[in-house]
């Protein structure tokens, strides 16, 4: 039975998202067909890249509130650059896009590992600054579809073999980083520090310099997915991707990350993005108003938190003889 | 101190190889305690050292200090006579030293495997975790002592002995040259410990210096090469364990007769007050039952994880037991939380202080009135005035010593924390008093004070239950006792019966 | 049980020292030379109406502040605060479509206020879910719940004497609001700082398990904090709905952030167990005077979060870092 306790979440997840997509092609068969499925994932992708992310932070008990506001700021830096100079060439962009957000994820990081000062309060702080910046070096003004030069622009959408090259980064980040969960120091370290933080001490792990980690990797999958952003939709501005950060939580959540750290995969958190993308995706086509959105997310957070925290609990001390039978 | 320990050592150096690694002098304090005064410890090469010395003499702050937790405030530690520091745990690692731990630190969410080599995985390709290799080499570690766990398995599947054993081979797997067992068998069944003892003998034969820290004096006398005493965070003596009898030892320990300790007591058993009967949980304990009377004493003994902390929180109200009933003062109480608890007159002094006793980061006298706000306020609003008065009536009765009864319970020591806890649950005049491992961890000084007031709790017709693994306190102290075994009573001892090898017989199960 | 009475003194300094060196004067001073500074720069500050449109910045969110202060202190959180703005909002809105008049708006406003703090709590007392997730969880649908209601369309229509509560002044340049809000303050003043249900606050917040073990009933307070939460939010939700007479499903967006904003800067602990109410009232000035002052000279309110902001972080850095530079 704990064997299946421990696939169920994942399972479970995958298993729900089937059932959503059976029901919606049993009234609307288009929804599955292979051309729609590769839109809906290529629109879960910034979510995808994201949750991955934030899962890595909270897997140390922390949470980065800041990562919408990274990828906006971090999108219009690199929009001005390429206004600026077209010519430079979008891999340097790409690369640009990753450093400076893992600039700012550091940045955050290393309030929390040097200056012990609650991640949730840091980030909330940085979130705000990073958008009073955008504002600073834009001044407040767009930068529009004609502006942006044309490699800027297509890069994201360009083909291969039959996906953009955003769900590829998207599958590329999720075979990365499941890599480095699971079989690099730093990855299992993630899981200690937040599964024992004192245990982890004990073993040798600097708990603030793992959770720095932690951020550094937020942030720079935000500030690639700020290129990513911009570019797929030709505009950059104050707001973009305003209030992202908690449908980013909620794909954590849903993905059965739990929020009191330790506990939570890559692919629960892909499942978790889309589970929220494939709602959104859906709602038009299935003739619901997409105002129905927020509220289906809402709940789906709610019940993914009730069953984590199910699965979760801990059992009490087991000392009678009949309840365990001793090795 | 008893003994100089420049002597000490001069003696020792004659008959011992050169120690793979010493402590020279150590000083710990945090604020309001010394932990550690000046203690010096030697490990050498083969041979087991065995640290003994009572709750709060300082044990676990070597550990931690050994181990690169803690930083010393004063003193050297060396390996092979060269000064050394180890500023965090890995260096300690990195130095060879390795402990198993009391409580046991590990993973709940990582494989076996993951536990055992976190921080030292085996690598493969590219730098990544060669996770075959590591299952593999963590499977022969654990067969080497003997455990049958796939090494693949998650952590929290296993049940406590097996976690053990992983922390074992966790210690085991790093190429140690000094190895800490911090109270390794407190968990274990006997067969376990008979195969812990067969590992200590390998590691022995594998020229490793074993620092073996216990209560227990058979095992201290069966494994050990040498002992080192800690009295109150001072070493007070050491030597070779052939030189010494078990007596000495307990007299090293207490640093007094043992049965001077204790308060004479006005034994003066009256009428019924509490009536438990079947109390049954699903998991802890079962089949509970007995009587308590006012101006009684009742210890309870066992060996820890016997399943009596447990029994007495749901007594408390802390968990809720599947069946039995309860008595209190002739009337039947249904009791779900501690508030209810607390209303029938019935309180709990908790083992784990920092947590469950105090509120350390509140000031004194906001602890003591806390489960009595209801009668020092009016109509809900606070009185200072009389929160003050109802604090200094308990915490001078106890003989507390703080600066003010303003400082926050944190920066008191661990003995006047306890009074803290004690006066909180005097003050609501309670009927029946739950005392968890009362003196565990706490100063000889405050020990006494605590005992005294136990006695005079009972002379004055409180009844008093008193958990305790320290069999000396137990018998010391207690008008009778019931042993625990594997969550049942296993027995109720009273009179002539009150005998140590009797307690011991009835908690092993032997 | 001794006579030798060592007199343990009560305090060793008397409340008025420590308040003297506490956050809250800090925070005072820094009222005070923002209040002169702005003074200086615009000379349009010292005008009494002027000054009592500033209030209008903080009052509602204030209101929510005490609350969240209180729940914060006990180490729970609510971000759906400004969601259950929305729904109540709506459920005002949608009760004026039918005819309902101001009193039946004030009980709805605050009815829904209650009922969500209730499902909040709920999910938290009985369930034992982290409040964290569960409210960004609950704020998702409540304001779900009100798009869902009013897609884009907005509400109006509110009886003329409903504007009283948000627009309507008490005396001279008092507004109600800002006297709702100075007795609001006083009431959770009262409550935090001199009654039992106070003091059990900052003891869980502190140790919620030695809490629980003193006998206090530590899901029963908390359950009764969420609703005070929820009532605030329905009492702003009243001034706020009067003060722009109608209701969008966006209304008050953001808002959760700025209040836990303004209650850690207050010097409440984002971990629970410390703080008090002056020091949010004074946050709350802060707070208002800077967006205020910036608002004269022409600052756009973005670069104001970047202040705000900054002021989050740095209060709580300063002090770190002064103590790590001094040894």
């Amino acid at each position: 039975m704990s064997k299946q306790g421990l696939m169920s979440r994942e399972v479970l997840l995958a298993g729900a998202i089937g059932l959503l997509l059976v029901i919606i092609a049993s009234r609307f068969p288009a929804f599955i067909a292979p051309s729609n499925l590769v839109n809906v994932f290529n629109d879960t992708a910034p979510l995808i890249l994201l949750a991955i992310g934030q899962m890595i932070v909270i897997l140390t008990r922390c949470i980065d509130l800041s990562v919408a506001a990274n990828l906006a700021l971090t999108g219009m830096v690199v929009a001005m650059i390429n206004v600026a100079m077209p010519g430079l060439p979008v891999p340097v962009i790409v690369v640009i896009s990753v450093v400076l957000g893992a600039l700012l994820g550091m940045f955050n990081g290393i309030l929390v590992w040097k200056l012990a000062i609650p991640p949730i309060v840091v980030t909330l702080g940085t979130m705000t600054i990073f958008r009073g910046t955008i504002f600073l070096l834009s001044e407040g003004k767009w930068v529009n579809a004609h502006e942006f030069s044309d490699p800027f622009k297509a890069f994201p959408r360009t083909e291969l073999l039959g996906l953009p090259v955003m769900s590829w980064f998207a599958i590329a980040a999720v075979l990365l980083f499941s890599l480095v969960m699971a079989r690099t120091t730093l990855g299992r370290a993630f899981y200690a520090v937040g599964g024992n933080p004192h245990a982890a001490t004990y073993a040798g792990i600097d708990v603030g310099k793992t959770q720095f980690w932690a951020f550094t990797i937020s942030g720079a999958l935000a500030g690639l997915t700020g290129y990513l952003w911009v570019a797929r939709f030709a505009v950059a501005f104050v707001d973009l991707a305003g209030g992202f950060e908690l449908s980013v939580v909620a794909a954590c959540v849903i993905g059965g990350v739990a929020i009191m750290g330790g506990i939570g995969t890559v692919f629960g958190a892909m499942l978790g993005a889309l589970f929220l993308g494939i709602i959104s995706n859906a709602l038009p086509v299935v003739n619901i108003s997409p105002f129905w959105q927020l509220a289906i997310s809402g709940g789906a957070i709610i019940i993914a938190v009730a069953l984590n925290a199910q699965a979760n609990r801990e059992k009490g001390r087991i000392i009678l003889k009949r309840a365990e039978h001793a090795t | 101190m008893l003994m100089q320990s420049d002597q000490i050592s001069d003696d020792a150096k004659t008959e011992r190889t050169a120690p793979v690694l010493s402590l020279n002098r150590v000083t710990k304090t945090f604020p309001g305690v010394t932990a550690l005064s000046e203690v010096s410890l030697e490990l050498s090469a083969g041979k087991v050292m065995a640290l003994v010395g009572e709750n709060g003499a300082g044990k676990s702050t070597v550990v931690k200090v050994l181990t690169g937790i803690y930083q010393p405030d004063g003193g050297q530690i060396e390996i092979d006579g060269t000064p050394t520091r180890f500023p965090t745990a890995q260096d300690a690692g990195a130095a060879g030293v390795t402990a198993i731990h009391q409580e046991t630190v590990l993973f709940d969410e990582l494989s076996v495997a993951e536990n055992i080599f976190l921080g030292h995985a085996p690598r493969g390709r590219f730098g990544l975790i060669d996770t075959a290799a590591m299952v593999e080499n963590a499977r022969d570690i654990l067969s080497g002592i003997g455990a049958e766990i796939d090494p693949r398995t998650k952590l929290k599947e296993l049940g406590i002995a097996n976690k053990h054993l992983v922390a074992i081979a966790r210690a085991l797997s790093i190429d140690a040259r000094v190895v800490i067992m911090d109270e390794p068998t407190a968990a274990l069944s006997q067969k376990e410990i008979e195969e812990l003892y067969e590992l200590v003998e390998e590691l022995k034969g594998q020229g490793k210096a074993i620092l073996f820290i216990s209560h227990k004096f058979d095992e201290i006398f069966r494994i050990a090469d040498d002992y080192t005493v800690f009295r109150d965070g001072a070493l007070v003596g050491r030597g070779a364990i052939s030189d010494v009898s078990e007596a000495e030892l307990v007299k090293m320990m207490v640093g007094r007769d043992v049965s001077q300790i204790f308060p004479d007591r006005d034994r003066n058993v009256r009428e019924e007050i509490l009536v438990v009967e079947g109390y049954e949980h699903p998991t802890e304990f079962a089949d509970i039952s007995f009587a308590l009377r006012r101006g009684e004493i009742l210890g309870f003994y066992g060996l820890v994880g016997a399943g009596r902390s447990e029994f007495m929180q749901a007594l408390f109200g802390i968990t809720r037991p599947s069946s039995g009933e309860l008595t209190i003062d002739g009337k039947r109480a249904v009791i779900r939380s501690p508030a209810d608890a607390v209303a029938h007159g019935i309180v709990y002094v908790p083992e784990d202080r920092g947590t469950q006793g105090a509120i350390t980061a509140l000031p004194i006298f906001q602890n003591v009135t806390l489960p009595s706000l209801g009668r020092t306020s009016r109509n809900g609003f606070l009185q200072l005035a009389e929160e003050f008065k109802l604090a200094r009536d308990f915490t001078e009765r106890l003989d507390l010593r703080a600066a003010s009864l303003d400082t926050d319970v944190g920066n008191l020591s661990g003995g006047n924390q306890q009074k803290v806890v004690i006066a909180k649950w005097l003050a609501t005049q309670p009927k029946v008093i739950i005392l968890d491992e009362p003196t565990k961890g706490i100063d000889i000084g405050s020990k006494a004070a605590v005992h005294d007031f136990m006695a005079e709790l009972a002379a004055q017709g409180l009844a008093v239950i008193m958990v305790s693994s320290e069999i000396p306190e137990v018998l010391g102290m207690s008008d009778r006792v019931i042993v625990m075994r594997e969550g049942r009573i296993a027995v109720e001892l009273s009179g002539d019966d009150l005998e140590p090898e009797t307690l011991v017989r009835h908690a092993a199960g032997i | 049980m001794t006579d030798t009475t060592r007199a343990i003194p009560d305090r060793l300094q008397s409340p008025f020292q420590r308040r003297l060196k506490s956050w809250e004067t800090l925070l005072l001073a820094i009222a005070v030379a923002i209040f002169i500074v702005n003074s200086f720069t615009s000379p349009y500050f010292l005008n009494a109406w002027n000054l009592s449109d500033m209030t209008f910045n903080f009052t509602e969110k204030a209101m929510i502040a005490f609350a969240m202060a209180l729940l914060i202190i006990a180490g729970e959180i609510d971000l759906s605060v400004a969601a259950i703005i929305a729904l109540a909002s709506t459920a005002m809105g949608a009760a004026v479509q039918v005819g309902v008049g101001t009193p039946g708006l004030v009980l709805i406003g605050l009815g829904v206020g209650l009922l969500c703090g209730a499902f909040n709590g709920v999910l938290v007392t009985r369930m034992g879910l982290p409040s964290i997730v569960v409210t960004i969880g609950t704020m998702s649908l409540f304001r779900g719940i009100s798009y869902i209601v009013l897609g884009d369309q907005a509400y109006s229509g509110y009886p003329s004497d409903f504007a009283f509560f948000g627009q309507g002044y008490v005396f001279w340049v008092i507004s109600f609001e800002f006297v709702l809000f100075a007795i609001i303050a006083l009431i959770y003043f009262v409550i935090l700082h001199k009654t039992n249900f106070g003091r059990a606050v900052y003891a869980i917040g502190n140790n919620p398990v030695g809490a629980e073990f003193s006998g206090i009933r530590v899901a029963r307070v908390k359950f009764i904090l969420f609703l005070l939460t929820g009532l605030m939010s329905g009492v702003a939700a009243i001034c706020l709905t009067s003060r722009l007479a109608s209701t969008r499903p966006s209304i008050a967006v953001g808002w959760e952030l700025e209040i836990v904003t303004m209650v850690v800067l207050g010097g409440v602990s984002i971990l629970g167990g410390s703080g008090s109410i002056p020091g949010v009232v004074i946050a709350a000035f802060v707070m208002g005077l800077v967006t205020f002052g910036l608002g004269l000279l022409n600052v756009p309110g973005i670069v104001m979060s970047i202040v705000i902001g900054a002021l989050l972080i740095g209060v709580i850095a300063l002090p770190r870092l002064w103590e790590r530079w001094r040894g």
